[in-house]
């Protein structure tokens, strides 16, 4: 377990700059949130030490079609038959703050059943699990950074965080982006959902244009005929601060 | 200029959608340095978190990375993946096979080997982001101008790891007196 100092000496005596990412922190709920209470033993309460962007975190791992199955991306063909629900397509692009596509990106998503149950052991409210339906997505983007599955539209779920609790109807949304500073884990809500008022989760976002952003777009014109109805959700990651050095930058270390 | 994307907790249910199979590897079964990155995840009443996630990235032992973003061009190493995915399980312990890390350049000059790791959970709506760094490589950590810039004493000592018989132990505290060092990302 010794470092193989001599090599990398000679690439690191250097210095090495590399761009960062812009801090989007007004965007996000913060990790102390009382109004759901399981934040209050799960936060930090020291102050977090700012980190500048280096090469570990502006780099992540670059992952292929090999994390992809077949009927991935399909969350209604993974058993023998089709699971209860309404069939839905959603899809969307990815990209940076700065406009730019991410593509090949991995994404993935989980999600309840159409009655809101999901499928693992913690969760045991009485809705009945439906024997064709894991909940379970991924897919990569393509070279625009667009992705697409199709799966039924999940149910409202109850949970104990207050009196008569339930979460919106909602998908989990796993995203690597291209960098570790881009990692974001999100949920995508419904139009119009009359749940938002009460959940926790919605309301800990402090900007409430920026709880919209969650909210996917009913799609009629992707909307498939006699098959599913579309929804479309764009997912935006921190870009690339913009800095006047950036360009000699890059060449620093040649 | 598009908004960024807020974040939103991982919640109770991860475990159907995060964990891959072969997650805990990023370094595969069998290469050579290959050694066990363990720990527990605490919360603030010093009980285990057995609903989380812990995801690693780090250089390869010769500090590089296989990303276009290294200036000094993308070499993958034989068996690395250099990312791991634990979730931790019903004792709060999580586990990732991997290599140890060289030094990697930065831009006042080496910073110490080091594995950047986020940390997810119900309860927490969003990550948060730590590093871990190793316990012999003592002059290294002195120099390394991250760790100097974390509080000395429990804050800094928080981000060491332990030597353990196949490997380092990392324990993770979200919240009390043993509280680890986190990072603004
Ligand atoms: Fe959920």
């Amino acid at each position: 377990m010794t470092t193989s100092e001599q090599s990398a000496a000679s690439s690191a005596a250097t210095g090495l700059h590399v761009p960062g990412y812009i801090r989007d922190h007004e965007v996000h709920p913060p990790l102390d949130y009382p109004g759901y209470r399981s934040t209050a033993l799960r936060h930090p309460k020291r102050p977090l030490t700012l980190l500048p962007h280096m090469l570990t975190e502006v780099t992540n791992p670059v992952l292929g079609q090999d994390r992809v199955g077949e009927t991935d991306h399909d969350l209604t063909r993974q058993h023998a038959e089709e699971p209860q629900g309404q069939r839905i397509i959603v899809h969307g692009q990815v990209r940076d703050s700065d406009g730019t596509p991410i593509p090949h990106t991995l994404v993935e998503i989980w999600q309840a059943n159409a009655g809101g149950r999901y499928r693992h052991t913690g969760d045991n409210w009485p809705c009945p699990l439906d024997p064709n339906f894991t909940g379970v997505g991924r897919t990569l983007t393509d070279a625009e950074g667009r992705y697409r599955f199709i799966t039924i539209r999940p149910g409202a779920y109850p949970w104990r965080n207050h009196d008569n609790a339930w979460r919106p109807a909602h998908i989990h949304f796993s995203l690597f982006g291209r960098a570790f500073t881009q990692r974001l884990v999100s949920q995508m809500y419904f139009p119009g959902d009359p749940l938002f008022f009460q959940d926790p989760m919605w309301n800990s976002i402090p900007d409430p244009k920026a709880r919209e952003r969650l909210v996917a777009r009913f799609d009629y014109a992707n909307t498939v005929p006699e098959w599913a109805l579309a929804f479309e959700w764009d997912i935006v990651l921190r870009g690339q601060e913009q800095t006047p050095f950036e360009d000699t930058e890059a060449e620093d270390d040649e | 200029m598009p908004e960024t994307t807020p974040s939103q907790t991982v919640g109770p249910y991860l475990h159907i959608g995060l964990p891959w199979a072969d997650g805990p590897f990023a370094a595969a079964e069998g290469t050579p340095g290959g050694l066990w990155l363990r720990g527990t995840l605490y919360d603030g009443a010093g009980a285990p978190v057995t609903d989380g996630l812990i995801e690693t990235w780090q250089a390869d032992p010769n500090g590089r990375f296989a990303h276009p973003a290294d200036p000094r061009g993308a070499v993958p190493y034989p068996g690395f993946r250099a990312f791991g995915r634990c979730p931790t399980d019903a004792t709060g312990q999580y586990a990732i096979h991997t290599l140890k890390p060289g030094p990697v350049p930065g831009p006042a000059g080496p910073q110490a080997p080091h594995i950047d790791v986020s940390v997810f959970a119900r309860g927490m709506l969003h990550r948060v982001v730590t590093r871990i760094y190793f316990p012999e490589e003592e002059a290294a950590n002195a120099a390394d101008p991250v760790l100097a810039s974390v509080p000395e004493g429990q804050p800094r000592q928080s981000l060491i790891a332990h030597s353990t018989g196949d490997g380092y132990q990392f324990d993770i505290y979200l919240q009390g007196e043993n509280e680890t060092a986190f990072f603004d990302i």
